[in-house]
């Protein structure tokens, strides 16, 4: 017994490293990554070209009506797009996990791979398809003779919102399917037997089931629209300036680094607070069930 | 209201789940469906249900044909295994849910509700969700919100399987006092648990493999079952095989004393007596043998006896010095407590 004791003591000790050292490495590798470089943008935003530091920078971006324009346009297209895909992205998986078709198992793995692609590459489709010198238009002016066709908007918010749905959507689809997998079938079938028609049964079975991965795609999503750089850049909208899209233009072509910083420390802080205050209308509308309520945090 | 099935077949690709089945259920009568899984059972309810569509035959429902019909048109309550409430909704809404698909008075819907979990014994937990009651409490709300609407035919698929034996037990007896209150309630119960079906149903039909094998009452399937198979599922059985010659039966070299009129000469035929119809001892039909094996069962042992090679289990009163395993014994049945079976192959069970 004494001896199982004595032997007991030193693997003990080797194993008793302080439980705050293992919060290091992680804290170490977020620090360098990513909180280095934003309190370093931060800093540029208050260290104006003139020397010293102040927030004249602040000061003159805020002001300006360029960067209204951007904010405006940024919120409203993030907010547009998210409920696009939302609806859209929450009527496909419906439609894949439910109604059965052939091929609707496949279609659901071609779900994952567009998770994959670059967002440019959908642009450039969109482009392809529905641009001014696009299929569509082409196919337009040949039938009649016309200079010009008459899809003219791909360039406008609204050309920006629709390619960003479409790029977006199987963002939200990904976790609605996984959702649907989940749900136990019996209750759809006992919803019907008590007399429920399809839409009672969407609206009061399924669509309370699936909020958590609706929350969770939708936020993603919205985050994602928020600083969305490449689709603005692709579509080449004309007017559409959004806020990564003045960060890059103050960086990189006029060379205003503190302004740049300025419109990127907004641009987070607009990110986060719009993220949070979905995440709050959100945990306020779900049912009240414990499990899922602690599944959509 | 009454429930038909008229040559239902249904069919998953290739695969024959119900095949040509024939059933006549009489309005507030509880039919049970007995049989192992794969037996189409289930399928039969659901037919019923109009979760599968036929692919011949039709579901008649008071006379009225409703093979066409979606479910949500069928007025059927129906309560399955996993009792499929709603987690979002608190009890008294799960019960309601029916009723507010029929657009039902918000005040008669509040009485109902109220009336449905009174019957079911849990007004008290009207307030709670299901993911705070037991598996049992779940089960009363399932039936609870099933005759919430008032249904004439109560589909009841394995309601009880997942139920401990204690539970399972009390909810029978609830079950049954249930359909005192409502007698005109036609009930189609799913089980594979022949207790269930023999304590609940007014008739069982016997499946298997997609078909209808037998239906009758519970006593007459357990004292005259028509076929090998009913006699194995329906309560234990000793299916012994014997020749018929000369309108005598045979088992074993011992000539056996049956009240079987008109018996026809078979090289082949299965003699079904059940084990607790089996007494240790000398009487009529008396089989000698050796005693393989002793199964104390509480009040009643089981004597397996080896007879000429064949297995005849006993199930007599405790016994205060039971015979050891090797040891010769002799056990009889009375001729009335013997079926002889001639149809089906010959396959020796002795079920418990």
């Amino acid at each position: 017994m004494a001896s199982a004791t004595a032997g007991a003591v030193p693997t003990g000790r080797q194993l008793s490293v302080p439980r705050w050292a293992w919060t290091l490495p992680p804290l170490a590798a977020l620090g360098l990554a990513f909180l280095y470089p934003l309190a370093l943008v931060v800093w540029q935003s208050v260290s104006p070209d003139s020397g010293g530091h102040d927030l004249s920078a602040y000061g003159q971006v805020l002001g300006s009506t360029v960067f209204r324009e951007a904010l405006l346009n940024t919120v409203v297209i993030a907010a547009s797009a998210t409920a696009g895909c939302l609806v859209l992205g929450f009527t496909l998986a419906l439609v894949i996990a439910f109604v059965p078709f052939p091929g609707g198992r496949a279609l659901s793995r071609v779900v994952d791979v567009f998770l994959a692609f670059p967002s440019f590459l959908i642009t450039l489709a969109l482009l392809f398809l529905y641009g001014t010198t696009g299929i569509v238009n082409g196919l337009w002016t040949q039938a009649t003779g016309a200079a010009n066709g008459p899809l003219d908007f791909l360039q406008t918010p609204w050309g920006v919102v629709l390619a960003e749905i479409t790029y977006f959507t199987p963002f939200v689809m990904r976790p609605l399917l996984a959702a649907f997998e989940r749900l136990d079938t019996a209750q759809i079938e006992a919803a019907s037997s008590l007399g429920a028609r399809a839409p009672r049964v969407v609206g009061r079975v399924i669509l309370p089931e699936a909020l958590p991965a609706l929350a969770a795609g939708g936020s993603l999503v919205l985050v994602m629209c928020l600083n969305e750089f490449g689709i603005v850049l692709f579509t080449g909208a004309k007017g559409v300036t959004t806020l990564p899209m003045l960060v890059y233009g103050k960086a990189i072509l006029d060379g205003d680094y503190p302004g740049a910083c300025v419109v990127a420390v907004v641009s987070v802080v607009v990110s986060v607070a719009l993220h949070t205050l979905y995440r709050a209308v959100v945990s306020r509308t779900l049912p009240a069930s414990g499990g899922t309520r602690a599944a959509a945090r | 209201m009454s429930v038909r099935f008229d040559r239902v077949s249904v069919s998953y690709g290739s695969q024959t789940v119900l095949d040509a089945f024939d059933l006549a259920v009489e309005p507030g009568e509880v039919m049970a469906l007995l049989g192992p899984s794969g037996s189409g059972k289930t399928t039969a309810l659901r037919a019923v249900a109009g979760f599968v569509t036929p692919a011949s035959g039709r579901v008649l429902i008071g006379g009225r044909d409703v093979t066409a019909l979606p479910p949500h048109k069928r007025g059927i309550g129906m309560v399955v295994q996993s009792y499929a409430l709603f987690p979002h909704l608190r009890v008294d809404a799960n019960v309601a849910f029916g009723l507010k698909a029929r657009r039902t008075p918000r005040h008669e819907t509040v009485e109902r509700v109220a009336r449905a979990l009174e019957m079911t014994g849990m007004a008290a937990y009207a307030r709670r969700y299901p993911r705070e009651l037991s598996g049992g409490q779940q089960q009363r709300v399932a039936i609870a919100r099933a005759l919430a609407i008032r249904p004439e035919v109560l589909l009841l698929d394995e309601p009880l399987s997942a139920l401990d034996a204690a539970l399972r037990s009390a909810m029978l007896t609830e079950l049954a006092r249930l359909h005192r209150e409502l007698p005109d309630l036609t009930i189609l119960y799913v089980t594979h648990d022949q207790i269930e079906a023999l304590t609940l149903a007014d008739r069982v039909a016997v499946m298997d493999s997609a078909r209808l094998k037998e239906c009758g009452t519970p006593l007459d399937l357990h004292r005259s079952p028509g076929s090998e198979f009913t006699a194995s599922f329906v309560g234990g059985a000793n299916l012994l095989p014997v020749s018929v010659s000369g309108g005598t039966v045979r088992f074993a070299d011992a000539e056996l004393q049956l009240v079987a009129p008109g018996l026809t000469d078979a090289d082949t035929a299965t003699l079904c007596v059940r084990p607790h119809r089996v007494g240790l001892g000398d009487g009529p039909n008396a089989l000698r043998g050796t005693l393989a094996e002793v199964q104390w069962r509480g009040a009643t042992h089981r004597l397996v006896v080896d007879v000429a090679g064949h297995r005849v289990a006993a199930d007599v009163t405790e016994l205060r010095d039971p015979p050891a395993p090797g040891t010769p014994v002799t056990v009889h049945f009375a001729p009335q407590d013997a079926v002889l079976l001639t149809s089906g192959p010959v396959r020796e069970v002795a079920r418990g």
